[in-house]
């Protein structure tokens, strides 16, 4: 099996070399034909009603689209964060419960079981957004203008997070008992579609349309792949690091609002628990340079689902919960070993070879 | 002229002596500190010794952690590794029957294991050490439950009577309220933890090896030009923190005599602040194995504090920590700017 995988990757590699999307696209290949002849019944659908009698799809592939929201709408923050700066931000998922937590504190007022809200949900949800822009603004700050790696700088924020997050709240678990703000996580009656993924198109369409009419995606581009050069062509590096870290902000608070949404309630300690590991894992599976410089945002996207389908394949064969991150760690070191310099360069010295055999044959 | 002379005195030392000296003095304040305003409790002998009890482990995960560190590297899997080992040792002392030697067999094995795989594929296959040790980290943790799920405290005699060993420190007792005289004890761990630190230390100060991982992690291209062998020193430096993670691993053990998959969870965390605290520079080829046993004693001084002060709600610790490593990290970013200045004047 691992030689065969390893003769795909060579022809891809050879073929189509440059195509930087080729690379999710193949994963998810692989782990799709895999279900297929491990059970084809994971590609069902079904049209069900839930217990409020409106009508859900459901079904493996439904589940991924629905959960893997969130870690597209990370994926697109994180692939700006390691254009631009070269590293990853670890602090999201403590990011992201801080976030809900404020949120909910929002809501909540005073008391941690209200009957009614105590705020619009929208208002709740900008001032989710203007303290997670903040506390993104935080990692920027140490990241751009003092010079720290983003990995450490973002350690701080992980270490302190979920304790700054069981503070705002004072420990307690509030629960929202209102209905509606259940359809951000959920279902909206009468539409079979999980909401989430149309939060997630709805930001893809935002950061396309950022992408194609403003400059972003290309000074984050030339910030990424030479600092100082970019500073003598008029760019403001410093600058450009710091907005990536707080684009990452809002993204972390819009995830935040899905993933409170779902339970109506937060956990400060298991909420958007290992998510920083999947995000990195999206951009590093998207075919972007962990060390920054160019960055591809569909094929990004495209790998956050290709790894929530690697979450459910697990998941539908039984594996625990807390044994996950064991099987993802391979996949991530099998990901990078492939993608190292040293290793690529034999590799596309052994796909000439292969093509140069079958050129001998026919003469 | 008493600040001039101190003047001159701070821009002709060295980067490293200088954030030493920052964090010993930190740590002697804060201590005075704690026996000033937090009461006698901090001046007992044994109060010190069980900080060194608590946290021998911490000490030795450090230590390595500083090598990798003045090397240019970073090694987050630690923790992992840590929790890692003391579950397959419980595993395998209580459930396999197993010996004493054979416990501390299988947890220099493991760590020795994960050094040298990380080591492999940073050092000669040039993968960020960062993404190889958060791997690194996910897949001991992930491995620690499949090993075993629940947590559970080991039975085994001859483990249980190593771990309650006491090792007497003559002349350091204290009288109790009741008149009787206490003698003052360490853990063998803290006997291993010291032992590892001064070992080190003069590894680090004079040996070839030592000076090679400065080299290194000061300017990996001057030091190829000089003739080290980068790739290999680099290797060596992972696998040593994978060997004292081990090592650390089975103190933990010792200590806590239980496995558990939450065991050692953010010890990385507080590595990484100890190491930083104790003036080791992130962008290596700064540091001192002194000083990060300083920064290990100031982190528990602190978390100390914080739970004698009343504020035992856990997030407390948390937030403590953090703020300590934001403010050495603010202080390191501005002894760079110095060196960048004077090597400009």
């Amino acid at each position: 099996m691992p030689s065969k995988m390893k003769e795909k990757s060579n022809n891809i590699f050879s073929a189509l070399a440059g195509k930087q999307i080729v690379i999710p696209i193949a994963a998810l290949l692989v782990l799709a034909i895999f279900n297929l002849i491990a059970d084809p019944g994971f590609f069902k659908i079904t049209l069900g009603y839930n217990n409020l009698g409106d009508p859900v799809l459901s079904g493996y592939l439904i589940t991924i689209l629905d959960n893997g929201s969130e870690l597209a709408i990370l994926a697109i923050g994180m692939t700006l964060v390691t254009a631009a700066s070269g590293g990853q931000d670890i602090s999201v998922g403590a990011a992201i419960a801080i976030a809900g937590s404020v949120m909910l504190r929002v809501l909540c007022g005073s008391n941690s079981r209200p009957e009614t809200l105590q705020a619009p949900i929208i208002v709740a949800f900008l001032v989710g957004c203007l303290v997670a822009m903040i506390f993104g603004a935080f990692n920027g700050v140490l990241v751009a203008y003092f010079k720290i790696q983003p990995m450490v700088a973002t350690l701080i924020l992980f270490t302190a997070g979920r304790s700054i997050a069981a503070w705002i709240n004072n420990n307690e678990l509030p629960i929202i008992s209102e209905p509606s703000f259940g359809y951000f996580g959920g279902f909206i009656p009468g539409i079979p579609i999980p909401t989430p993924f149309f939060i997630a198109v709805a930001c893809m369409i935002v950061i396309a349309l950022v992408l194609k009419f403003t400059t972003l995606g290309l000074y984050t581009q030339a910030v990424g792949i030479n600092e100082s050069s970019s500073r003598l062509n008029g760019l403001n590096p410093q600058m450009i690091k710091f907005l990536s870290f707080v684009i990452l902000g809002l993204c972390v608070a819009v995830a935040a609002l899905i993933k409170v949404s779902r339970f109506s309630t937060i956990n400060y300690s298991v909420i958007a628990k290992d998510i920083e590991m999947d995000a990195i894992l999206a951009v590093a599976l998207g075919g972007n340079a962990l060390s920054g410089g160019k960055f591809n945002m569909p094929a990004s996207i495209l790998g956050a689902y290709v790894i929530q389908f690697l979450t459910t394949t697990l998941y539908k064969f039984n594996v625990q919960a807390a044994a996950l991150p064991a099987y993802k760690a391979v996949v991530v070191i099998i990901l990078v070993v492939l993608s190292a310099p040293t290793v690529r360069a034999k590799l596309s010295q052994l796909g000439k070879k292969l093509k140069e055999k079958p050129v001998k044959e026919v003469a | 002229m008493a600040k001039t002379s101190l003047n001159t005195k701070v821009k002709n030392m060295t980067d490293s002596s200088l954030l030493l000296l920052i964090t010993v003095s930190v740590f002697f304040f804060m201590y005075i500190g704690a026996i000033v305003f937090m009461g006698q409790g901090f001046l007992k002998a044994q109060t010190f010794l069980n900080i060194l009890n608590q946290n021998a482990a911490l000490i030795i995960v450090s230590c390595g952690m500083s090598i990798v560190m003045i090397t240019g590297g970073i090694d987050i899997s630690v923790g992992g590794v840590t929790a890692l080992v003391s579950m397959c040792c419980a595993v395998y002392l209580d459930y396999k029957g197993g010996s004493i030697f054979g416990s501390v067999l299988i947890a220099l094995g493991i760590g020795l294991a994960f050094g040298v795989v990380q080591g492999l594929l940073v050092a000669y296959l040039d993968v960020q050490p960062f993404i190889v040790t958060l791997a690194g980290m996910f897949f001991a943790r992930g491995l620690t439950t499949i090993v075993h799920t629940n947590p559970f405290n080991v039975e085994n005699e001859t483990f249980v009577a190593l771990k309650d060993t006491r090792i007497v420190v003559p002349g350091l007792g204290s009288v109790n309220k009741r008149g009787i005289y206490i003698d003052a004890y360490v853990e063998i761990g803290v006997i291993v933890a010291l032992l590892a630190v001064i070992l080190l230390f003069v590894v680090l100060k004079w040996t070839k090896l030592g000076r090679n991982f400065y080299a290194v992690g000061g300017n990996s291209q001057s030091a190829l030009m000089l003739g080290i062998n980068v790739r290999r020193t680099k290797f060596i430096s992972h696998v040593l923190c994978g060997l004292l993670a081990g090592i650390g691993g089975y103190v933990y053990f010792l200590h806590v005599g239980s496995g558990s998959p939450s065991h050692a969870s953010g010890m990385e965390m507080n590595a990484i602040a100890s190491s930083i605290i104790g003036g080791t520079m992130l962008t290596g080829g700064v540091g001192n194995i002194i000083g990060t046993f300083f920064g290990v004693l100031s982190l528990s001084t602190i978390q100390n504090i914080v739970s004698s002060a009343g504020l035992d709600q856990a997030w407390w610790t948390g937030i403590t920590i953090a703020s300590m490593l934001c403010l050495f990290l603010v202080i390191q970013s501005i002894v760079m700017a110095r060196k960048k200045k004077t090597i400009k004047s």
